[in-house]
């Protein structure tokens, strides 16, 4: 038996097995608490969304489990590994499990469209040029624009930057997929596009997704869970028939009523 | 006083070989700079105060004592050190180094402009920190800042004359040389000054289609 095997104990055949947990978590900025003492747990392939009023800590969220910021508590575990404190090689290994979709897209403006995409699995996961090329022509396809792998970001309209982001993000093979509100910089006609892209990945791949969005239309079609924050809180959880169709807490009508 | 054509024939022969040295100047000049300066600008980024403290003290230094004075102590004090370099070599050199001190807040700027979402970007690839430097920030950071390092090239251009006081004979040290000899000033001048307004008009065409191609 390998010192592997030991580190990670295989999980029980029958049940899910847990890929993210938050214990305890709690992230403050200044004096300001914005997370405060969060416990959750997201099982492999699941997709789940969080919802909650603006500022209470969705992007915190998803920005603790790509390691772009620290926790002040608490521990998080990324498929029984720990993160925060881990040396960097185990933080990057960690980090190989998970892509990430920015609200602002972010794409690397001095390549092209095909470049951003090869340029991490060349360099992080070694893949020799053309074999990580012609995966990104599969993705780009996969998102709608085989036509474009020549191109530069900026002669693009912002829906199509968005998904070359989500090729660019599956282009790594990560387990879990972050979404920050993806949609929310986009012309309203542009938003279609994207979220059907997206749906077809929830449907077609074992994907885990953490998405953070107010489209609850499109929530309520994509998840498993829905999360509903408030003030760095859970305030309630279940999956979307119950949250969007009989909320138990105030909160969560109060909030539902003002988006939908 | 009337413009002598024939002085200007006979100033010419002495003029290219100062304005082959100018563009020496210029060049080499221009690229140390460019490239010292970048150096300067990622060491002040170090982790370590050990380093930043140093390189700063350094910089602020040389930034901020003329350039006259640098070619001086350049010139007469390492060769007491035993290095000696060719007059050329250090009046160079001397320039490169005081406009690094220049191009390193240029780059600062520039660095400082990439957005911070490059960097998370970068980091969520797992791009491994050297890469994100040279394949994500510079890029950009450089293209940002073409049109202001440019403007330094020009303003060296102005002050190679200034290597005259280490005995190079650029273009002001060759009119000068033939001015004396020949008591002709104005044919000699004149041509030198419409030579640099020309040599600058050059080098910011020169800059402007690099911008182009950096920028594409
Ligand atoms: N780098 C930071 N420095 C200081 N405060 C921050 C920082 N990042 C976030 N915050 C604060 O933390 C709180 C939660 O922010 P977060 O971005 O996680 O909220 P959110 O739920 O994603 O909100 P939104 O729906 O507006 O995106 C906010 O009050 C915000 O002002
Ligand atoms: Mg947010």
């Amino acid at each position: 038996m390998s010192v592997d095997t030991v580190k990670h104990p295989e999980p029980a055949a029958t049940a899910t097995p847990e890929l993210i947990r938050l214990e305890n978590v709690t992230k403050r900025f200044g004096g300001h608490t914005v997370l405060d003492g969060l416990d959750f747990s997201v099982a492999a392939g699941k997709h789940v969304t969080l919802i909650g009023p603006s500022g209470s800590g969705k992007t915190t969220i998803l920005r603790l489990l790509m390691t772009l910021t620290t926790p002040d508590e608490g521990t998080i575990t990324v498929d029984g590994d720990q993160l925060f404190p881990a040396p960097e090689k185990q933080v990057r290994e960690i980090r190989k499990k998970i892509g990430m979709v920015f609200q602002h897209f972010n794409l690397f403006p001095n390549m092209t469209v095909l470049r951003n995409i090869t340029e991490a699995p060349v360099t992080v996961l070694g893949l020799p040029k053309d074999e990580a090329e012609a995966r990104a022509r599969e993705l780009l396809d996969l998102v709608g624009l085989a036509d474009k792998a020549g191109a530069r970001p900026s002669q693009l309209s912002g829906g199509q930057q968005q998904r070359v982001a989500i090729a660019r993000a599956l282009a790594m093979r990560p387990q879990v997929l972050l979404l920050d509100e993806v949609t929310s910089a986009l012309d309203p006609e542009l938003v279609a596009g994207v979220l059907d892209v997206l749906r077809d990945i929830a449907r077609s791949t074992k994907i885990t997704m953490l998405c953070v969005t107010h489209e609850m239309g499109f929530a309520r079609d994509i998840s498993d869970q829905v999360l509903m924050f408030d003030a760095g809180r859970v305030v309630e959880s279940g999956p979307p028939e119950k949250i969007f169709g009989e909320p138990e807490q105030e909160r969560t009508r109060q909030f539902l009523s003002a988006v939908l | 006083m009337t413009w002598d054509w024939g002085a200007v024939r006979a100033f010419l022969p002495h003029f290219w070989d100062g304005l082959l040295v100018t563009l020496e100047a210029l060049a080499l000049g221009s690229v140390i700079s460019f490239v010292l300066g970048l150096v300067w600008t990622l060491l002040m980024r170090a982790p370590t105060r050990w380093v930043r403290w140093p390189v700063g003290a350094v910089t602020e230094f040389v930034r901020n004592t003329p350039l006259l004075v640098q070619l001086f102590f350049l010139f007469y004090v390492l060769p007491e050190r035993g290095l000696t370099f060719s007059a050329l070599t250090t009046g160079v050199f001397a320039i490169g180094l005081h406009y690094s001190t220049y191009t390193m807040q240029v780059y600062r700027a520039g660095i400082e402009a990439v957005p911070a979402g490059q960097w998370e970007a970068a980091l969520a690839l797992n791009l491994p920190r050297r890469r994100t430097w040279t394949a994500v920030i510079l890029p950009q950071a450089i293209r940002r800042v073409v049109p202001a390092l440019g403007n330094y090239v020009i303003s060296m251009l102005k002050d190679t004359p200034m290597l005259m006081a280490i005995t190079v004979l650029e273009m002001l040290g060759r009119a000068r040389l033939f001015s004396q000899q020949h008591f002709q000033f104005t044919e000699p001048l004149t041509v030198i000054g419409v030579a640099f307004i020309l040599v600058s008009y050059l080098a910011s065409l020169l800059l402007r289609a690099l911008e182009r191609r950096l920028v594409r």
